[in-house]
């Protein structure tokens, strides 16, 4: 995988959809795919406590630095589709994506395996400029870190 | 009126005599002395000659620089956030001197005259030649971008007439933004055409247009990396290895329009920049690191106070003509910052004394290119001859007579953009019009003929559609809001560079100090209160966001409007109530 070029794994993994694909690969256990409920009633929820309260039962959170988001745009280019990517070295058993200012605070929720690293991308939707936090939970407690990005209207540039 | 080379030269000399340092840009002993400001001596063992934001003016113009460039927050009061006097000030420069016409808007109409127009590619090719000539074997030429547009030529040509130009030029290295606004394909086309390298480390293929990359074959295009161009390029000069970074517009795809460019994808990405940074500190033995950036002057300031191993950056975007090297510290040592303003007006000169691996002393000049000074090179004056030859009746068109003075650039609307204002709410029937805060289009001076190729200056873009739409009072604060914290964010990282969006007909307050969504006040139309939930006509141009064919360009729109009115006579620019700034060096009365 390592050896392999960027362009090639993502040639094979869009052929047929990411996670199929990686499930074909060995990369995930179908059981796996599967493996949690949807949390609905987190995803309907406005607010971050609230939004914490509803996915992990509490809202006691520690920012932590061992949290990063790679190369997070500083200005969405398209809020429809912002990528975001998170690292994390804590043993992560879920990483969960919160947009304050959008009118359902949970973007991404993803429940990871035991033997999973903490590494995650996607593309979320922004409804206007918002603070985006990352939230794992790890050994049971809650940490977080965060970053701004913002929405503008565009044109006018220089 | 324009005096000839020679009155313009025994004028200089009674200056001289009359002890007027004419170098009064030069910031140390060693240079600018002379009775020329373009007999300065050269220092070192390279030397990188470097413009910016051209614009495509291809013959020389006139260009008046601003009255209002408010910094705010860690930028009041520092370069480049200060005009006129407060400038000439800090720079060290004589007022009444040609240096302080060219950095300066003041007595713009009456220095214009003396000192006749600036810039044009067969004047700054003589001056490069000069500069190069006294510095034989050890010069790069660097260009920052915009390049490709900004006037009539160089839409009508899809750029083509201005890569012709710098290859005959001779640019190097060059970088973009506005380069990315015509289509994907013809970008690439022009990269190819170009005799250069084109660099740029922050633009990225995105996953989604990696499937099936229509570029995979572009020979900058990097499978392993998935940068769309090459991020950095190494040239020897005089025996000393110069390492070239390229840094394009970050928000290319926020202020213009993307779906000219779907596969890319830009940002700022400092760490990006330290990475190749330090990659080429450690693979490339690189006598000097440099970069070359479209950021904007505010961008590039934070951006080399966070990234190390840099020495010199050499940008542009914000069109800001900053007379000196700005040192900023960082943890690596001190990074330049030089921006060489716009238009063609000016060619920096940076003389670098480079021995063991090291720069060690610095020389920085940034000369204003004065078309009555300096003979055209006969070749690239045939070249712009031939390149407009074919479009030349459409552009000498005169739609109007100018009695006032005509410009663009500053924070709020200029002259001009009253014009295009009052041309669409008049053609398209409008209760009021938004224009957009470009900083480029040049300046026409009282007297003197509009004519398609000045309007052409101003709106010559391939997003031209003039739009008429339905606002309420709200929506109309939350554009005015936005673009306002794209230029006022205290954090340069969330601006984008352009200038205020111009107004027509509406009138409102503006404390750029607030938070994002209490700046602006005051809004009023015709002596009433904007209504917030009262739907107005508004007018506008340059949509970034796909327009109907069957709209008018805005530069139609502009002409009837002048041909209609015969003369223009604009007195006043609607400039808002700056409010909450305490006398800040940015902002003089025009």
């Amino acid at each position: 995988m390592n050896t392999m070029k960027r362009r090639t794994f993502l040639k094979g993994t869009l052929a047929s959809g990411v996670i199929v694909a990686a499930a074909g690969a060995g990369l995930l256990r179908p059981s796996e795919v599967l493996a949690s409920e949807y949390p609905a009633g987190a995803f309907g929820q406005k607010g971050l406590d609230e939004t914490m309260k509803a996915l992990f039962g509490t809202s006691d959170v520690t920012k932590s630095d061992k949290i990063k988001f790679i190369n997070p745009p500083i200005q969405a280019e398209n809020a429809a589709v912002v990528p975001i990517t998170i690292e994390t070295s804590l043993k992560a058993d879920t990483i969960a994506i919160m947009v304050t200012k959008n009118p359902g605070t949970l973007a991404a929720s993803l429940d990871l395996t035991s033997s999973s690293l903490g590494y995650f991308k996607t593309r979320i939707k922004m409804a206007g400029t918002s603070d985006v936090h990352a939230v794992v939970k790890s050994g049971g407690k809650l940490y977080s870190n965060d970053v701004v990005i913002k929405v503008t209207v565009g044109g006018c540039g220089g | 009126m324009s005096l000839s080379r020679r009155e313009f030269l025994q004028m200089l000399a009674v200056a001289s005599a009359a002890g007027f340092n004419l170098a009064g840009c030069a910031r140390d002993a060693n240079s600018g002395t002379g009775s020329s400001m373009y007999d300065f001596e050269a220092f070192g063992n390279v030397s990188l000659l470097h413009f910016t934001d051209c614009h495509a003016q291809l013959l020389p113009i006139y260009f008046r620089e601003p009255n209002i460039n408010i910094g705010i927050g860690g930028a009041r009061g520092k370069a480049p956030h200060l005009v006129g006097e407060h400038l000439l000030k800090a720079f060290g420069i004589k007022p009444g001197t040609p240096e302080a016409h060219a950095f300066t808007y003041l007595d713009f109409v009456e220095a214009s005259r003396k000192y006749g127009k600036v810039g044009g590619f067969a004047h700054l090719a003589t001056l490069i030649k000069k500069v190069q000539g006294a510095r034989p074997g050890r010069t790069l030429l660097l260009d920052s971008g915009d390049t490709w547009q900004g006037s009539a030529t160089a839409l009508w040509t899809r750029g083509k007439d201005m890569v012709g130009a710098t290859n005959l030029l001779g640019v190097d290295v060059m970088t973009g933004h506005w380069e990315f606004t015509y289509k994907d394909s013809e970008t690439i086309s022009n990269i190819k055409d170009f005799k250069g390298e084109f660099v740029a480390q922050n633009v990225f293929v995105k996953d989604e247009a990696a499937f099936d990359y229509q570029f995979a074959d572009f020979p900058g295009f990097n499978e392993n990396t998935m940068r769309a161009f090459k991020p950095y390029t190494i040239k020897v000069v005089n025996g000393v290895r110069v390492a070239i970074i390229g840094q394009a517009f970050p928000y290319t795809p926020i202020a213009n329009p993307k779906f000219n460019i779907p596969s890319w994808t830009f940002g700022i990405r400092d760490s990006e920049m330290q990475s190749v940074v330090d990659e080429i500190r450690a693979k490339e033995k690189p006598g000097a690191v440099v970069v070359i950036s479209h950021n904007g002057m505010d961008v590039d300031l934070k951006m080399a106070s966070r990234v190390s191993g840099v020495d010199a950056v050499l940008g542009g975007h914000t069109h800001d003509a900053v007379p000196g090297a700005i040192p900023v510290k960082n943890k690596g040592g001190t990074t330049l910052v030089i921006n060489s303003g716009s238009n063609g007006k000016f060619l920096s000169v940076l003389d670098l004394d480079v021995k063991g691996g090291k720069v060690r002393d610095f020389r920085f000049k940034l000369v204003p290119v004065f078309a009555n000074m300096l003979e055209p090179d006969p070749e690239m004056a045939s070249y712009i001859e031939k390149v407009r030859a074919p479009y030349k009746p459409k552009l000498d068109e005169v739609l109007a007579v100018n009695e006032g003075v005509l410009y663009r650039r500053g924070n709020f609307n200029g002259t001009f953009d009253q014009l295009i204002l009052d041309a669409m709410v008049e053609v398209r029937g409008a209760d009021l019009a938004f224009s957009p805060g470009f900083r480029w289009g040049t300046s026409i001076l009282p007297g003197d003929a509009i004519t398609m190729d000045r309007v052409m200056d101003q709106t010559a873009i391939t997003y031209p559609k003039s739009t008429v739409n339905e606002m309420t009072g709200e929506q109309i604060k939350i554009v005015l809001e936005d673009i306002a914290d794209n230029l006022f964010n205290v954090d340069p990282y969330y601006q984008q560079g352009g200038d205020m969006v111009r107004v027509g007909e509406l009138k409102y307050a503006i404390n750029p100090n607030a938070k994002m969504g209490s700046r602006i006040s005051n809004m009023e139309l015709k002596g009433k209160p904007i209504d917030a939930n009262k739907k107005y006509k508004v007018a506008g141009w340059a949509s970034i966001n796909e327009q109907p064919d069957e709209l008018p360009d805005i530069w139609d729109v502009v002409a009837e409007y002048c041909r209609n009115k015969k003369t223009i006579n604009i007195k006043e620019a609607n400039v808002p109530v700056i409010k909450g700034l305490n006398n800040n060096p940015g902002v003089a009365k025009a």
